[in-house]
């Protein structure tokens, strides 16, 4: 059953030939963005040669630049209050015993239910009485609460099977609970601490719709923002709408190929939450 | 065993355990001040919020507003806009999640086998998943085009009649939607499925094999069953992401031609930012909310006895 047949080979060729229709939008992304607009249009929209003057006229046409800057505060900002609010919570949620701790985790869990569309109204008027529409402030705000729920679920979850036993010493040796915490407790969170890391960054990157509510008037505006922005108004010169679009995204691909193996963990370890 | 020990740990299902040093446990209650503010602020008061108002008529700017009842959702029934994104909402779900479990898992069954390139194949049936879905959603408005890739191929192939103004035309646009969702989330259903099929255990396909079942049988008979969990889990969050979809819908067509690919998530936020109705909005909002909620809690129940198991 392990040996490489035949039907092996057939089925190596039927998944590549997949994997070749699966890369074609990717394809058609960079032919188009580096295309031409003069010469004559060839295979799948590739013009030769090609043409990098479209990054740069996107680049500046779409001050992407800016935007650039702007997903990375925001994801930052977010990330980091995320994993320092939840692995807080969830450590004193599961190290208390008593039956208050098990209602706040279930509270927190009770986040899973709401999509977000029925807060929304509320939450953007008090936002906008606040007067920090255009501000990343309720942004970030959304993003860590929302991802609330899921962290601390999987930090429980870790820290349900985390042996006492460390913290217990340290303990004994005088530390503080909170600096027992610091020092024993979260460095040894750290492969949940990195699933956490790499969901939330991707999903608060890749987010239009919060940005589209809060940021669309002001100068704050994120990638996936900017983007739709320029489509707005380029959208008829594709060269310089997928020009923009590779921009926005080259951060996230080179990532993902530095560091595909722990993202690809992370979804599948992610789940379970 | 003689006589049940009392002092058993009570395991409770999906509960923080204690086992030792259950008295002196010394974590700082404060620590969990800063989550459950921003948690109760931006999540608990706002939608409490949101369905408190949903039976007012409340316009979101004056201090008046009286008690309609369900007149808000009276009148959602009666909205043929409302009706038609419901209706698109659940067949673009129906649809996306079929076809993207469909095709995650028979990417998985394929890359888990001897294929010499399955570490790279991997790789790249996973890379639409980390796209930006905004970013997806415009390279695919561009792929589906009168003039666009897809109708170039069908062309070049000699298929020219098959050609469609796939985006443009009302009756098929939402279907046109659903090929690009199901492109970029099949590497994430595919990456789940592959997981569920490293628990799959060697000497029982080979058992299988031995008494004469084929390939194909094997797969039906004894992995499907197997990969259970990785099935469930993967169908509700197919569901769940289908029902909040938004990002896609709103880059490929807005919600038209003429409203046939509105969705629910899209309504919702027309209803509330372009139309300024936020009775009708927080109406609508209640609904998706009831129906995500019901799924998700599902979700959470199957998943948390996957996880205790």
């Amino acid at each position: 059953m392990n040996r490489y047949t035949r039907r092996t080979l057939a089925l190596e060729a039927g998944l590549i030939l997949a994997a070749a229709v699966f890369m074609v939008p990717f394809v058609v992304l960079i032919s188009v963005a580096l295309r031409d607009t003069n010469a004559p249009i060839g295979f799948l929209g590739f013009t030769w040669p090609l043409n990098f003057g479209n990054l740069a006229i996107a680049w500046t046409e779409s001050a992407m630049g800016a935007s650039l800057i702007n997903s990375a505060v925001i994801t930052i900002t977010s990330v980091v209050l995320i994993i320092l609010l939840s692995s807080m919570a969830a450590y004193t949620i599961t190290r208390r015993t008593a039956r208050w701790s098990r209602g706040v985790f279930y509270l927190f869990l009770a986040g899973f239910l709401f999509p977000g569309q029925l807060a929304m109204v509320p939450l953007y008027l008090s936002f906008a009485q606040a007067g920090l529409v255009g501000s990343p402030i309720p942004v970030i705000l959304i993003n860590v609460a929302g991802f609330l729920p899921f962290a601390i679920f999987l930090y429980s979850a870790f820290l349900r099977d985390l042996p006492k036993d460390y913290e217990e010493a340290a303990a004994l040796d005088g530390a503080r609970p909170s600096r027992a915490f610091a020092v024993i407790v979260f460095p040894l969170l750290r492969p949940v601490t990195g699933t956490i890391a790499i969901l939330c960054a991707l999903s608060v990157w890749n987010d239009f719709f919060t940005p589209l509510l809060y940021l669309s008037g002001g100068s704050s505006a994120t990638a996936p923002l900017s983007v739709f922005k320029f489509v707005g108004l380029y959208g008829a010169q594709w060269h310089l709408v997928f020009s923009a679009l590779i921009i926005s995204v080259l951060p996230i691909l080179a990532a993902y190929f530095i560091m595909q193996r722990f993202i690809i963990r992370g979804f599948a370890s992610g789940l379970k939450g | 065993m003689s006589g049940a020990v009392p002092s058993t740990p009570v395991v409770h299902k999906g509960m923080p355990r204690s086992k030792r040093g259950a008295a002196g446990s010394r974590a700082p209650i404060w620590f969990i001040a800063p989550a459950l503010t921003a948690y109760a602020a931006i999540v608990l008061v706002p939608n409490f919020q949101g369905l408190g108002f949903s039976v007012t008529d409340w316009d979101g700017f004056g201090r008046d507003w009286s008690l309609v009842g369900f007149d808000n959702f009276a009148g959602l029934v009666g909205d043929r806009n409302t009706l038609r994104a419901v209706g698109n909402t659940i067949l673009l779900t129906a649809i996306v999640t079929v076809g993207q479990n469909l095709v995650g898992l028979l990417l998985a069954l394929g890359l888990h086998s001897q294929v010499k390139s399955r570490y790279v194949l991997r790789l790249v049936f996973f890379l639409p998943v980390v796209l930006t879905p905004i970013v997806a959603g415009f390279l695919w408005k561009y792929l589906l085009a009168p003039t666009g890739t897809v109708n170039q191929v069908l062309e070049a192939i000699g298929l020219g009649a098959l050609q469609q103004n796939w985006l443009g035309d009302p009756d098929i646009a939402i279907y046109s939607i659903c090929v690009a969702i199901i492109w970029q989330g099949a590497g994430y259903s595919m990456v789940i499925y592959l997981a569920g099929l490293q628990g799959v255990p060697e000497d029982t396909l080979e058992a299988a094999a031995l008494d004469g079942a084929g390939p194909i049988r094997r797969t039906v008979s004894v992995v499907i069953p197997l990969i259970n969990g990785a099935i469930v889990v993967n169908v509700l969050l197919t569901l769940i992401s289908g029902l909040k979809q938004f990002d896609t819908v709103f880059a490929m067509t807005e919600g038209g031609p003429s409203g046939s690919t509105e969705t629910m998530a899209t309504i919702v936020y027309k209803t509330a930012f372009t139309l300024l109705e936020y009775p009708t909005a927080l109406a609508q909002g209640v609904v998706l909310t009831v129906i995500v909620g019901v799924l998700a809690f599902a979700q959470y129940r199957l998943t948390q006895r996957k996880a205790l198991a």
